[in-house]
């Protein structure tokens, strides 16, 4: 038995015990102040958010002397589900397959024409290309808070660029009376089936987000780009490929690996993404384009209720963490694909 | 099968030579359409932002500006707005400073505090190692509103005299240290796993300790990460509106984006356009500034997509 301790460190497949807890103190020692910051300002609300979440926690309990919350159980849970809490329009499991489509939609497009542009910047011979890489991130460079108010400045019905933009092109051209179109507001939804409501306020986000989302995938699409060999650009030219079957055969598999990921995360990042709803149509009309995110943000910030807002985000922690295992199995699944 | 074969055979029969001939003849044609391209991409692109400069320096005050060619153009909106930037007697530099305090905060914390976990998370193998990373991926896709109630109650049971936490810029910044500590581990993690190791071993044969080949060897081949992660946590504390919207209440501590607020909320209709134009490029000023500085360091130091194990 003693054999094991015959001094063969660089053999020995396994380092020792006291090796072993050596690594672990070094390790725990660089990760002392993440952790105990993490302890107190991460770990410990979401467990207290679990407390909240079968409290009736409100205004009355933040006093420095108040009482503590008194405990009901489920009945924020149920709240949330029977759509009885006070925000006016509240619809559960519409804001989630709003949620779920807003997100979806955005990055599709995004990942589309992120990597259109990035093709067509990488064209060979391409004069300029320099400047428009440049001036194509601008949009990434402006903070969104920003992007959400030009943007609903911009669909103002009277003064807003976008119905001056209309009323001076296709205004002119077919004589119209001056369009005074509230975009953020236009009662009617354009498509509606079921809990899948989708009002003109929701394409009016979606520009907005298609403007600051395409170039980021554009980006990391040019990176991706830089990387393949040109080699096989000859090598797929001279085998007769088109142009098409060389995207296929060359271009695509190159891409899936950098854009793949990038895509889950652009799709966690949008599906939880505030400001634009939040500014642009403050979640109208009637509610339609709430996300997630700005329920949440309303339970706390207008109505005060921190116990349905503890309840509603662990559903918001539930629905993430399916969408990640989701997303993890089909990253895997791809990743196979690709071996 | 018959259709890839339907489009193979034309392309194979094609020379290369006379593909290559047909490309040369249209050279510029093809460079002019695809600078046609290019220039409509881009005027989408900038469109929104010549919109805003041109509601900036329209010298006519109006409450809502009508043309993207104003008369003339002056500097007066951003004059009135650095003076008065909101009807409460708050001076831009006061929010500025506010905003500033915020971004700093959370720019040294998440950074100093995150590349230690993210290398040790990188380079060692230790008991605990997978609960705890799968413990900071379940919070790294948590959005900051999702602990806002429980951050609010705890922070504002912290109560010195007449300072309490949760309304002060300090307890503000430690809340959204609280959503920016995760992803920036994370992304660290992610660039220092492309260090090579064979760095390392050979300075450990030269016998460094962790320390000293974190510090000699790591720190400085980081720099890029470093660079992105602080810009992106400076960037996210300088715009912070969603938690100090609800912490803070104020006037002194209030931030720009919670002046930007007040300039498009519900009483938007009193607050002049240029105004609110003036007032958005002067906040996105430092965020772009700090973008262009960095840009080169980007892709490389954006690594929070690749999720490895």
């Amino acid at each position: 038995m003693s054999a094991v301790a015959t001094p063969a460190p660089i053999l020995a497949p396994r380092p020792s015990r006291w090796r072993r807890s050596r690594d672990t103190r070094t390790a725990y020692t660089f990760l002392l102040p993440a952790l105990l910051v993490m302890a107190v300002i991460t770990f410990y609300p979401l467990v207290f958010q679990v407390y909240m979440s079968f409290t009736d926690y409100g205004l009355k309990n933040l006093a420095p002397k108040a009482a503590a919350p008194n405990l009901v159980g489920f009945d924020n849970y149920l709240r949330i589900l029977n759509n009885n809490i006070v925000i006016p329009n509240f619809d559960f499991v519409r804001i989630l397959v709003f949620n779920l489509w807003w997100a979806l939609s955005n990055v599709v497009i995004h990942v589309v024409l992120g990597v259109g542009i990035a093709l067509l910047l990488n064209t060979p011979k391409l004069r300029l290309r320099r400047f428009w890489r440049s001036l194509y991130i601008l949009p990434v460079m402006i903070p969104p808070i920003i992007v959400a108010t030009v943007w609903r400045n911009m669909f103002d019905p009277q003064n807003g660029a976008v119905n001056q933009i209309l009323n001076g092109t296709i205004g002119v051209i077919f004589r119209l009376p001056p369009i005074t179109l509230d975009w953020l507001n236009y009662p009617n939804p354009l498509i509606q089936a079921g809990p899948f409501i989708l009002p003109l306020a929701y394409f009016g986000l979606l520009a907005a987000n298609v403007w600051l989302g395409w170039p980021l995938n554009s980006v990391v699409a040019t990176g991706a780009l830089q990387a393949i060999p040109k080699e096989l650009y000859e090598a797929a030219e001279m085998d007769g490929a088109g142009a098409w079957q060389r995207f296929r055969a060359v271009t695509l598999p190159f891409l899936r690996p950098a854009m793949f990921p990038f895509a889950i995360y652009g799709f966690v990042v949008t599906f939880n993404l505030f400001y634009l709803s939040y500014f642009m149509s403050g979640g109208g009309p009637f509610g339609q384009t709430e996300l997630l995110v700005t329920t949440a943000y309303r339970l706390v910030a207008e109505q005060k209720l921190y116990g349905v807002a503890a309840a509603f985000a662990i559903f918001q922690f539930f629905i993430l963490l399916t969408i990640t295992i989701i997303t993890n199995r089909l990253a895997k699944a791809t990743a196979s694909y690709n071996a | 099968m018959s259709v890839d074969a339907r489009l193979a055979t034309p392309r194979a029969t094609v020379a290369p030579k006379v593909a290559t001939r047909r490309r040369r003849g249209n050279g510029i044609g093809r460079q002019i359409a695809l600078q046609l391209l290019c220039i409509a991409i881009g005027l989408t692109v900038i469109f929104p932002v010549l919109w805003v400069v041109a509601m900036a320096v329209d010298p006519r005050n109006l409450q809502k500006p009508d043309s993207l060619f104003p008369p003339g153009a002056s500097l007066d909106a951003f004059a009135r707005v650095i003076a008065k930037p909101t009807t409460n007697p708050v001076s831009f530099l006061t929010l500025a400073m506010n905003s500033l305090f915020i971004a700093l905060v959370i720019t040294v914390a998440s950074v100093t505090i995150g590349v230690l976990a993210a290398y040790a998370f990188s380079r060692m193998r230790f008991r605990g190692r997978e609960a705890l990373m799968i413990g900071i991926l379940a919070v790294l896709m948590l959005p900051a509103v999702a602990t806002i109630a429980p951050l609010f109650v705890s922070l504002n049971k912290i109560q010195i005299g007449t300072f309490n936490l949760r309304n002060s810029l300090l307890g503000v910044s430690i809340a959204i240290v609280s959503s920016q500590l995760p992803f920036a581990i994370w992304n660290m993690k992610g660039y220092l796993d492309t260090i090579p190791k064979e760095l390392e071993e050979a300075a450990t044969v030269d016998g460094a300790g962790k320390f000293q080949t974190f510090r000699l060897i790591i720190l400085p081949l980081a720099r890029p990460v470093l660079a992105v992660t602080a810009l992106f946590a400076f960037i996210a504390g300088w715009t912070e509106f969603i938690l100090s919207w609800i912490f803070l209440t104020k006037p002194e501590t209030f931030t720009l984006a919670m002046a930007l607020n007040g300039m498009v909320g519900q009483y938007a209709s009193s607050t002049p356009w240029s105004n609110f134009a003036a007032f958005s490029i002067l906040f996105a000023v430092p965020p772009i500034v700090a973008y262009a500085v960095l840009q080169r360091y980007i892709v490389g130091g954006l690594t929070v997509g690749g999720v490895k194990g």
